[in-house]
């Protein structure tokens, strides 16, 4: 059954996977410490919807990935921390190359239009 | 797909409730620190959150696969359904089983004795060679020996050509040992490298071993080496005495090598032990040729160019009429197993008809079920469950019974082929019959087959447009499940029509089986005993051999309850066991190419009175006929028809066994020489005489019958004392009752019988019980219309004829058109038949009746009731 989807959701849906592993190079973390630190070097912009978030998380441990462990927190609370594996930080890599490529592809083609707007 | 992921969902999902009850609980954190009230902080939280069971459910979803989980979903609802009918699923179980182990056991077979490759190399280039019988009657005879070597001078289609030739050996015992008589092959030295097969241990003979001057060498099977030699290696080289003379043993077959058939358990080498004159005959087909065709060249072309070498030589020799004229030949495959392939393929049609009506049962009770089901599947569907939900149901059901019944019927098929092969050792190839991987895949193949025909016919019964009529009708009772009963009807009439065709192939060859056990053999069979002897030729010249037999046979007549005894070479009943050609004398030569046959016997003064047969005219031998080449011979009733048709032939004389004069003694009355043949001619030899001037050409083995006035099988073990007594190292075989003779050659005849009967008595049986089944269901939904019959004064008797007619219709038209199919297959199994005809009114007209009564005995009791309702209560059930 497929689930009614908003705009800027169906844009994570893309580049989620790939924020999760750019956020976790920086070290291992819990599920809560990457939306929020995805949430905050976005400015506060982008929520991430922890309906989009945990089926990712266990999809990028199924495909080999992330890593994942349960260790204490910082206040001494279970939790599940993830680590991002030697083929995960490829996949970043690949994902990243990728993801310019299509940024400079659109910011070409919208700069075009701008400029034939103005002029 | 990830299978892993399906099976731990559970595990996971935990994993998961902790993992975000942790977030929640950070978020909480986060928000107080911030400032909120704890309160507002929960609150805050689980709003961002948004719903965690949505999550769950997410990832639930995503790690299952779906078919699976809706088969599994599937297969536990069927085995709630199952257990909650016990009865019906056993009796489903049951007939699947043996549905499915019948044909798997009898696919075992098929594959094993027709379909594997022989276990040569490059077995499809390997042909049996025949020539033809001078009067072209029988196109695969045995070829001769010379007739071969030209063969095998002038070939080109052949890379190689071999010959064999059946014999026996009597093995002297060593160390305790009792001597023993063995069934060997004598084989070309091209055999084996023909065969492209090596000896496991040791070598083949060498073409210089396989001549008349070498010493004698021997190959054993590998079970005469473990069961005789303890399987020692050291056993090549060694000698061991084959018929009183030494032969140095050269190698060992490997265990599955069992050319020309299983029962051989020595090869010697041909040349070296028949005669440089048999080797070199034209006319003598004592051998089996094998030819190995050489890449790229056809049957037919290597069998026209021997056709052409063997015409050379016919037409070289145009005084002789035996010498054959052509050549056949056919694979070598075929040649083993070419008798037993139509009662095979028979056997495995009627086999096919049993699941075909196994299959149709099950179909025909799912179908009651889910009738019976018809509200509960209604409601599912008004509840939203998708055709093809349902559909995987009735599939899941139907898959269940059958595998349950797949694995019993399988195990079914291993005891069912243990039993073949025990039972019929006669049948060419039977040690290749194994149950194998292959053998499993065609039983889960049959299994996967059945489900589906049974499940779809039944899911397709139940149509799902009329749920609204579902749901009314069982709220309020009439009879709207006619329209189904339909197929259950049509269901029944192929059912039936099949049973009929079994029926009737089974009560053919049943008859015929009778006919045979009851034809005349031509001699006297109860209480007579029999057992072969042969004197080996190194120990006995001929006047040995007369004192010998002369001896056995008055100890054996003094023997308290022997009433007479005789000795003959070949047994009535026990096979052609060779001819000779004559003439007449006195009558003109006869044309170019034709020649006149007829089978040889020798026998002693008193064979004929000891088994019974009579004297036509003439008199029995002299007794004085000693250690001269013989004068007299006696004939068959069959040769006086054929060739004395209208004289008296005693006192004429034929020319025979190499153109000497034979004074006709008597006639006697025909024996047959195998039961289901005609009666040929035949002439008997006194065996006390030379066959010719050679000293050493006499009778060496033969037969002695003992006739008793009682149980005759006692008599075994005291005439056994007597030959031990005589000689101690002589070996006896083959101690059979001249009824165990005859069931010997009958076999074949009685399983083949046996086995179509009880197939085609489980088909009654299954018919007769789904006719019960729907007859019973018609007559449950019409409760209510045959209430409102008797209330407005119907009789009994009406409803029961009404009840009665109702169920009959299916099985007459299936009986009919059963019977319509029979008339146009039974021709199929007309080879096997004897003195019965395809179309024999005796068989159609019982198996009709038999179907009949049955069909009445299955429809009455549920008629019967029927007639018997009360119908205030029949009116008030609803």
């Amino acid at each position: 059954m497929p689930e009614k989807t908003r705009p800027e959701e169906e844009m994570l849906k893309g580049t989620l996977d790939m924020m999760i592993l750019h956020t976790l190079v920086l070290g291992d973390a819990h599920g809560h410490t990457i939306a929020t630190i995805i949430e905050r070097s976005s400015g506060d912009v982008l929520q991430v919807e922890q309906g989009s978030l945990y089926p990712a998380l266990y999809r990028l441990e199924d495909r080999g990935w992330l890593s994942s462990y349960w260790n204490p927190t910082e206040n001494n609370r279970r939790a599940k921390f993830y680590r991002l594996t030697a083929a995960g930080r490829k996949q970043l890599l690949r994902e990243t190359q990728r993801w310019q490529r299509i940024t400079r592809a659109i910011g070409m083609v919208m700069g075009e239009a701008l400029q034939g707007g103005e002029s | 797909m990830n299978w892993l992921r399906f099976f731990r969902r559970r595990r996971r999902d935990a994993e998961l409730r902790e993992e975000m009850s942790a977030h929640l609980a950070n978020e909480i954190e986060d928000n107080i620190a911030r400032g909120y009230s704890p309160e507002e902080a929960r609150r805050a939280a689980l709003r961002k959150f948004g719903n965690p069971q949505q999550v769950r459910e997410r990832l639930w979803r995503e790690s299952t696969i779906s078919w699976l989980d809706s088969l599994w979903r599937n297969g536990k609802h069927s085995v709630r359904a199952l257990r909650r009918s016990p009865g019906f699923a056993v009796v489903s179980i049951v007939v699947i089983a043996l549905g499915i182990g019948v044909n798997a056991a009898l696919f075992a077979v098929v594959r094993g004795v027709l379909l594997k490759p022989l276990p040569f190399a490059d077995p499809q280039r390997l042909v049996r060679l025949y020539e033809d019988t001078f009067n072209h009657r029988f196109a695969y005879n045995s070829s001769a020996a010379g007739i071969f070597a030209e063969w095998e001078k002038q070939r080109h289609g052949f890379s190689g050509m071999a010959i064999s030739r059946h014999s026996a050996y009597n093995l002297s015992g060593t160390g305790g040992q009792l001597p023993e008589n063995l069934e060997a092959s004598l084989f070309s030295a091209s055999m084996l490298p023909v065969l492209g097969v090596e000896p496991a241990l040791g070598r083949n003979f060498s073409s210089a071993e396989d001549s008349p001057s070498a010493n004698g060498t021997v190959i054993l099977s590998w079970n005469l080496w473990k069961r005789r030699f303890g399987g020692e290696r050291s056993i090549v080289g060694q000698t061991i005495l084959l018929d009183g003379r030494g032969y140095t043993v050269i190698g060992v077959m490997p265990s599955w090598f069992a050319y020309p058939s299983s029962t051989v358990q020595l090869w010697t080498a041909a040349s070296h032990e028949r005669t440089t004159k048999e080797m070199q005959a034209l006319d003598n087909h004592n051998f089996q040729a094998v030819g190995r065709l050489k890449p790229g060249v056809s049957l037919t072309e290597a069998v026209n160019e021997l056709s052409l070498i063997t015409l050379r030589i016919h037409n070289a020799h145009a005084d002789n009429p035996f010498i054959s004229s052509e050549a056949h030949g056919r694979p070598l495959l075929e040649s083993l197993v070419g008798n037993v392939r139509t009662p095979l393929l028979i056997l495995l049609c009627a086999t096919g008809c049993v699941l075909l009506i196994a299959c149709l049962n099950i179909a025909n009770l799912l179908v009651a079920r889910s009738l019976g089901r018809r509200r509960e599947l209604a409601i599912r569907t008004a509840l939203g469950g998708s055709r093809a939900e349902l559909l995987g149901h009735h599939l899941a059901e139907s898959l269940l019974l059958s595998l349950a019944g797949g694995a019993l019927g399988f195990f079914l098929a291993y005891e069912m082929v243990q039993w073949f092969v025990t039972l019929r050792h006669d049948v060419p190839r039977a040690d290749a019959i194994h149950m194998d991987g292959v053998v499993l895949a065609f039983s889960a193949g049959l299994v996967l087959l059945t489900a589906l025909s049974a499940g779809l016919v039944s899911a397709f019964s139940s149509r799902d447009d009329q749920v609204l009529s579902a749901l009314q009708e069982s709220s309020r009772s009439y009879s709207g499940g006619q329209a189904r009963a339909k197929l259950r009807r049509v269901l029944l009439t192929v059912e039936v029509g099949l049973t009929v065709v079994l029926l009737i192939g089974a009560g053919l060859l049943l008859k015929s089986y009778a006919r045979l056990r009851s034809s005349d053999l031509g001699c006297i069979t109860r209480d007579v005993l029999t057992m072969q002897v042969s004197l080996p030729a190194a120990r006995y010249d001929f006047p040995a051999a007369v004192h010998f037999y002369q001896e056995l046979l008055t100890r054996v007549r003094n023997y308290p309850g022997v009433q007479a005894a005789g000795l003959v070479t070949t047994l009535p009943g026990d096979d052609y066991g060779g001819d000779s050609g004559f003439t007449i004398q006195g009558r003109p030569p006869l044309a170019e190419g034709n020649g006149q046959l007829a089978l040889t016997r020798w026998v002693d003064p008193e064979y004929f009175a000891a088994l019974g047969i009579p004297f036509q005219s003439g008199h029995a031998f002299d007794h004085d006929q000693f250690l001269v080449p013989g004068s007299e011979v006696i004939i068959s009733a069959a040769f006086q028809r054929q060739y004395f048709p209208r004289e008296d032939p005693v006192g004429k004389t034929i020319l025979t066994m190499g153109e000497r004069p034979y004074r006709i003694a008597g006639v006697v009355g025909d024996t047959l020489y195998s039961i289901g043949e005609q009666a040929r001619p035949m002439m008997y030899f006194p065996i006390y005489t030379l066959n010719s001037k050679n000293p050493k050409d006499f009778v060496s083995g033969s037969a002695l019958v003992v006739r008793s006035g009682q149980d005759v099988t006692r008599l075994a073990l005291p005439v056994q004392k007597i030959f031990q007594s005589l000689d101690r190292d002589l070996a006896v075989s083959d101690i059979l009752t001249m009824d165990q003779v005859i069931g010997a050659q009958t076999l074949d005849a009685s399983f083949n019988a046996t086995l179509l009967l009880i197939f085609a008595l489980v088909s009654l049986v299954l018919a007769a019980v789904g006719l019960f089944g729907v007859v019973s269901y018609l007559a449950a939904q019409r409760t209510t219309e045959i209430g409102v019959r008797i209330a407005l004064g119907a009789q009994r008797n009406q409803v029961l004829t009404l009840i009665l007619r109702d169920g009959l219709r299916p099985a007459l038209i299936g009986l009919v058109v059963g019977l319509i199919i029979s008339a146009g297959v039974t021709r199929l199994i007309s080879s096997m038949l004897y003195q019965t005809g395809p179309l024999d009114p005796e068989i159609f007209g019982v198996v009709a009746l038999t179907l009949l009564a049955v069909a009445v005995a299955a429809c009455v009791v549920p008629a019967w009731r029927a007639a018997q309702l009360n119908p205030v209560t029949a009116l008030r059930t609803e």
